[in-house]
């Protein structure tokens, strides 16, 4: 049995739905909501690169860099705000997440 | 054979420790499972015939990205059984909300081929002969060196946000200050004060800030010591 491209799709669709559940899982644990939001994003990334194997165009390969890219920066991003909340507010569960709230 | 053999065993294990990473007790093995995740996807994408992206996944996310993950989970000091409440009650909605997903996207995967005019409307055909990183460096920064520009940009605001929103001014270092150094005038540093003849200097002349004298007890622990 060869390795055909829905076999692919289907391991990044499972991958997908792993990571929303993981959302839904750790409502109260941000930085496993963080990790989540990456699972997916990896799960997009097999796509496309599936899809650029499978289509023989680099385009997906060069799409994939980017999208590795701005997650790069949204982890980041996403730590650092973490790291401040924890510094001023001792606790980073979500649903203390409520100072902008007026 | 192989090639099948090996997809298999990658997204077995893909995909173990993508659930790992979503229901482990402590979230360090979370960050270790994911680490285990992207080495097992660099796997994926090496079978694919991306090597370029699997180095890429190997050396920059788990490298630097998955390493800060580390970082942040390790340093802050979490009550994390207290972050698992909840887990039993959000479990339902969220199995629901998956399945549901999973299912349109498996009806998406049933019904879906690949339109016949879509490889004559290739973006950047793979060129033959050339390895994964040549091919994908002819186009990088020829036919989309705007996306590379902009994402180095992305990069640049991501830094400098990080910065912005971590930098603190630290009551406790001991940094020096010129501008108070430079400040310094002979009044606020320096008394002179009149000794009288024949009398010595007086303690207030020399010790400062001045000292009450050592306790009674000091002295005799120090010759009892020396005595032995």
């Amino acid at each position: 049995m060869v390795v055909s491209l829905a076999h692919y799709l289907t391991v990044a669709a499972i991958l997908l739905v792993i990571g929303i559940f993981g959302i839904f899982l750790n409502r109260k644990n941000v930085i496993i909501i963080l990790m989540s939001i990456e699972l997916i994003l990896l799960a997009v990334n097999i796509n496309l690169v599936a899809f650029s194997a499978s289509m023989n165009d680099l385009a997906g390969q060069v799409m994939t860099m980017f999208v590795l890219t701005v997650a790069a920066a949204e982890a980041a991003i996403g730590l650092a705000i973490v790291v401040v909340y924890y510094r001023n507010r001792g606790s980073i569960q979500v649903e203390d997440v409520n100072l902008m709230k007026g | 054979m192989i090639a099948t053999l090996a997809f298999y065993v990658f997204a077995a294990i893909l995909l173990g420790s993508a659930t790992m990473v979503v229901s482990s007790r402590n979230p360090v093995h979370s960050v270790l499972f994911l680490v285990l995740a992207f080495f097992n996807a660099a796997g994926l994408f090496i079978l694919l015939g991306a090597e370029f992206l699997a180095m890429i996944l190997v050396i920059v996310y788990v490298g630097a990205v998955m390493v800060l993950f580390l970082f942040v989970v390790m340093m802050l000091d979490i009550d994390f059984n207290q972050l698992r409440e909840g887990f039993q009650k959000y479990a339902p909605v969220g199995a629901a909300v998956g399945v549901v997903l999973f299912g349109e996207l498996l009806l998406v995967l049933s019904g879906w081929q690949v339109a016949p005019a879509s490889q004559a409307l290739r973006m950047s055909p793979i060129p033959a002969h050339i390895t994964n990183a040549d091919a994908i460096g002819r186009v990088l920064y020829t036919d989309y060196i705007l996306l590379f520009q902009t994402a180095g940009c992305i990069l640049l605001v991501a830094m400098i946000g990080a910065i912005v929103l971590t930098l603190r001014e630290r009551q406790d270092s001991r940094r020096q200050k010129i501008d108070l150094q430079i400040a310094r005038t002979p009044a606020s540093t320096m008394q002179l004060v009149n000794v009288e003849i024949g009398a010595g200097a007086p303690a207030s002349a020399y010790l400062r800030p001045l000292v009450v004298e050592p306790a009674e007890e000091l002295d005799t622990a120090g010759t009892e010591i020396g005595h032995h």
